[in-house]
């Protein structure tokens, strides 16, 4: 079937959105960015394929009825083992790519000792490896550098203890090998994985094994299905890295906007807050940019602003909204800069005010901010989207909300639990638009890597 | 005692630009008048400095002055990358960062041994001639190089425009203090008796060269334009707006370049880049505010690149406004100067450069409008936005807003400024591909403006 792709090259992460014909999203993948865009954009698209698939196996398996009422249980089983067949893949290849650095490593008479530590950290590894999918597993990040790294550093450290082994030569060795597993693209493996899982899959779920006939028909049915892609479109800011034309480029601005139109067709004002910029869009009611504006020179009021913070204080970025929504007394932070915002921050700890309080002003100086752009760009008009990874924070979101409210009165105001998937769906419906309504045909995607 | 290693010759070959005979008879201009500024004094000279907005040019002619315009050494410097020292020593010496940067160029070059763009001595003035029109930084610019230098300064207020025209009063009262102040001060730090015929014989040079450039400006009505009218019109605005305007060889100059211009239109051919010819014309463009000198090319390649040529700028109209009918004139020299000074771009009010922009995108067919505001400059960027939105409004055609620097190297983020541009021309193609736009006819209509 005719695929039609978006690609989305973040500062921090990739999106990727695959849409058919009909414009139905059919999958979004997302990675993070690491060192190298052209991996990432490989990634995120796979990715996204995939995640299509799984959408693909589940028309094709409630069109045929075989697990009426368990459908939702298989196919969340099905990704479990999916996933941790990919991740016993890597973990295997991380093992190998530690073994192969620990011959050049300079260990000394140590090589020995640190070789016999690894084995038992990739033994101890493998072994938990399946509990990390179990139902119910909670992980805080999807990317492999994050679940394989903080179980690697866990287990390394009681290995080193009791073997009498250097914990930080073991470090040395991961540090030197993640990058290069993680910038490794699996992509021809995943048919054979999803066999795999499927195996899995019965063997965990036995109600369904007896059914398994009429289960693995459509499921291979679709795994025969080629997911052709038919047009590529890339944004952000590594969109000159995407072994593409011009032709196949578009500013994100442009892609935002079209995104938010798609997801909320008749939004008239795109806030975008994105780890490098704050954007501020008018669209007008085709989904056609009007005017924008941008923040000027420096990150500040940008996601970048909040991971600072987060680093200040020593917590996770995804901490900081939820510990802001228990704030009682409203505190002003004014420094949007975000260096000047550190100072701002130890002053008022200083001061004896309480971090949730002072987490709520901080979220209301990005705010204030974007409230300004906003303004340059023409003030919030009815509906309006507010879109990238800061929508996610429900801080950032209160804030807004309030301020709209304050400075536009009543306007609806429209977060997609995907919009950070935004960009890349705008890029997708261009590749679509491009193909369905101007007749264009794919180029030679990969002319400029061959 | 160490051995001194030398640093290697860098191997990469810096780029050549190309220019066409024009633009090399006018760095040739503004290289000759450097070497008349450091020859001054051995040639028994007295030397002025002065701005480039509404200058007096034809009238320090008349006492033999060499000319300096300290905004024209700092945007030099800056395009030869000598600015940013120049700022760096400036705020060691006490200069504050958000102020204007050509100030800064100034201050720094005067610290660092007076040597010129071009590497010539710059000399120490004898008058400093403040006609400043719409910048009253400029006015605390001189103050220090007064300090500096204890030397006399003229001051020439310019009434500002602020009802859109210029009324007979204005002109009266620029012209008595041009006959009570002005020319007997110049009169007595030259030596020179001002002879009127001499201010009108220059006069009429003037006008020659003035109907010509305007000609060439004018000729971006044309498809594709012969011209590029922001970065390619800095390059031809440079004799007119100095120290040339009034001589045989801005004469020469200008009619050397129309010629040129109307042998680019026989050809069909686009403007002239420092690549070469431009390729296809995709978007025609119009740019309010000051180019960024110090990555000048970087800057006009973003726009090369994606096929947008500037048909017209306000900046290429700075030092004098030409095409709208103004030309000095010989007969009434005096009354013509203070026309000059009151109606140069910088004196106008928003309303007026709202009313300019909007025409110049009629007349030019231009897609839109792109500002580049310029950071250390609060005068020339107060008011930008409403004059964003304003033309918008007027004309239904898209704008867009940059932020760069005049020559603080340290305010050109490229990744940024790229980003905006890419955007703004893709928005710019999206709205034209999809026919939605075309039909939105102005809000008032621009005739009746």
């Amino acid at each position: 079937m005719r695929c039609f792709i978006g690609i989305d090259l973040g500062s921090t992460t990739t999106k990727a959105v695959a849409i058919d014909e009909n414009q139905n999203v059919i999958g979004r993948g997302i990675t993070n960015s690491r060192s190298n865009y052209d991996t990432a954009a490989t990634v995120a698209k796979t990715e996204a394929l995939l995640n299509g698939r799984f959408y693909l196996f589940r028309q094709a398996l409630s069109n045929t009825n075989a697990l009426n009422g368990s459908l939702n249980g298989f196919l969340e089983q099905l990704e479990r083992d999916f996933r941790s067949e990919q991740y016993i893949e890597q973990l295997a290849d991380l093992d190998e790519t530690c073994r192969r650095n620990l011959q050049t490593a300079h260990f000394g008479a140590a090589t020995g000792q640190v070789g016999e530590a690894l084995a038992e950290v990739f033994r101890q590894l493998q072994q938990e490896a399946p509990s990390l999918f179990a139902p119910g597993a909670k992980r805080k990040s999807d990317f492999f550098r994050d679940i394989a790294g903080s179980q690697y550093l866990a287990i390394g450290e009681t290995v080193a203890k009791e073997s009498g082994t250097r914990y930080d030569f073991l470090l040395n060795l991961f540090d030197r090998s993640i990058i290069e597993v993680e910038n490794r693209v699996y992509a021809d493996s995943v048919r054979r994985h999803l066999l795999a899982a499927l195996e899995r899959t019965f063997a965990a779920l036995p109600e369904t094994a007896a059914r398994r006939a009429q289960v693995e028909a459509p499921i291979k049915g679709v795994l025969d299905t080629e997911l052709e892609e038919t047009y590529v479109v890339g944004t952000g800011y590594g969109r000159a890295r995407l072994p593409f034309s011009k032709e196949h480029i578009r500013s994100e601005i442009l892609c935002h906007g079209l995104g938010a139109h798609v997801m909320y067709p008749k939004t008239a004002t795109v806030l975008d807050i994105g780890g490098q910029d704050t954007k501020a869009i008018q669209v007008d009611p085709n989904g056609i940019v009007e005017s924008f504006q941008m923040n000027d020179r420096c990150a500040a009021g940008c996601g970048r602003y909040l991971g600072y913070i987060a680093d200040e204080m020593n917590m996770g970025l995804h901490e900081l909204g939820p510990m802001a929504m228990k704030s009682t007394k409203a505190i002003r932070i004014n420094s949007t800069c975000t260096v000047f915002a550190g100072a701002e921050l130890r002053d008022r700890l200083a001061l004896g005010d309480k971090r949730e309080d002072i987490m709520a002003g901080l979220h209301r100086a990005i705010i204030l901010r974007a409230m300004s752009i906003l303004a340059r760009s023409g003030g919030i008009r009815d509906q309006f989207t507010f879109t990238g990874g800061v929508a996610k924070n429900e801080a950032a979101v209160k804030a807004l909300t309030e301020l709209v409210f304050e400075n536009y009165g009543q306007l609806q105001i429209n977060i997609d639990p995907d919009s950070i998937y935004t960009g890349a769906l705008g890029a997708a419906t261009f590749a679509q638009r491009a193909v369905m309504d101007e007749g264009k045909t794919a180029e030679a995607k990969e002319e400029a890597t061959a | 005692m160490n051995a001194v290693v030398p640093m290697p010759e860098s191997r990469k070959a810096k780029p050549v630009a190309i220019k066409d005979d024009a633009m090399n008879l006018q760095k040739e201009l503004i290289n000759r008048n450097y070497r008349e500024l450091a020859e001054a004094r051995q040639a028994g000279r007295k030397v002025s400095a002065t701005f480039v907005p509404g200058n007096l040019n034809e009238l320090l002619m008349c006492f033999d002055f060499a000319r300096s315009l300290p905004e024209t050494n700092a945007l030099q410097n800056g395009m030869r990358k000598k600015s940013g020292k120049f700022i760096m020593d400036a705020e060691r010496d006490g200069h504050s960062e958000d102020v204007c940067t050509y100030v800064k160029a100034d201050l720094g070059m005067m610290m660092g041994g007076e040597i010129g763009p071009t590497g010539d001595p710059m000399p120490r003035p004898d008058v400093l001639l403040l006609s400043y029109t719409g910048c009253f930084t400029f006015m605390k610019w001189f103050e220090l190089i007064r300090h500096k230098y204890d030397i006399p300064t003229l001051m020439l207020h310019v009434p500002y425009q602020s009802q859109g025209k210029i009324d007979p009063n204005m002109r009266q009262y620029v012209v008595k203090q041009l006959k009570e102040t002005i020319i007997p001060g110049l009169e007595k730090i030259s030596g020179v008796k001002f002879d009127i015929d001499r201010l009108r014989q220059y006069m009429k040079e003037s006008a020659k060269a003035e109907e010509d450039l305007v000609s060439v400006l004018q000729s971006a009505k044309k498809r594709p334009s012969p011209i590029d009218g922001y970065f390619g019109a800095v390059y031809y605005i440079g004799p007119i707006f100095t120290a040339f305007r009034g001589t045989p060889e801005a004469t020469h100059y200008y009619s050397t370049l129309r010629a040129e211009i109307e042998q680019r239109i026989r050809e069909g051919k686009g403007p002239v880049t420092p690549e070469g010819d431009m390729g296809e014309e995709k978007y025609r463009l119009i740019v309010e505010g000051p180019p960024n000198w110090t990555s000048f090319r970087d800057f006009w390649k973003m726009f090369y690149d994606e096929g947008a040529v500037v048909v017209s700028s306000t900046y290429s109209k700075v030092g004098g406004l030409y095409d709208f009918g103004f030309r000095h004139d010989p007969d009434n020299p005096l009354e013509s100067l203070a026309d000059y000074c009151l109606g140069c771009y910088t004196n106008l009010n928003l309303p007026s450069r709202i009313d300019m922009i909007c025409k110049y995108i009629e007349e030019y067919e231009a897609d839109g409008l792109l500002i580049n505001s310029v950071k250390s400059c609060n005068s020339f960027s107060a008011g930008q936005l409403l004059i964003l939105r304003e033309v918008e409004k007027r004309t239904g055609k898209p704008a867009a807003f940059i932020e760069t620097d005049l020559v603080d190297p340290r305010y050109f983020s490229a990744a940024n400024v790229k980003n905006r541009l890419e955007s703004y021309f893709q928005m710019v193609k999206q709205k034209r591909t999809t026919g939605i736009g075309a039909n939105v006819k102005p809000v008032f209509p621009i005739a009746q403006v």
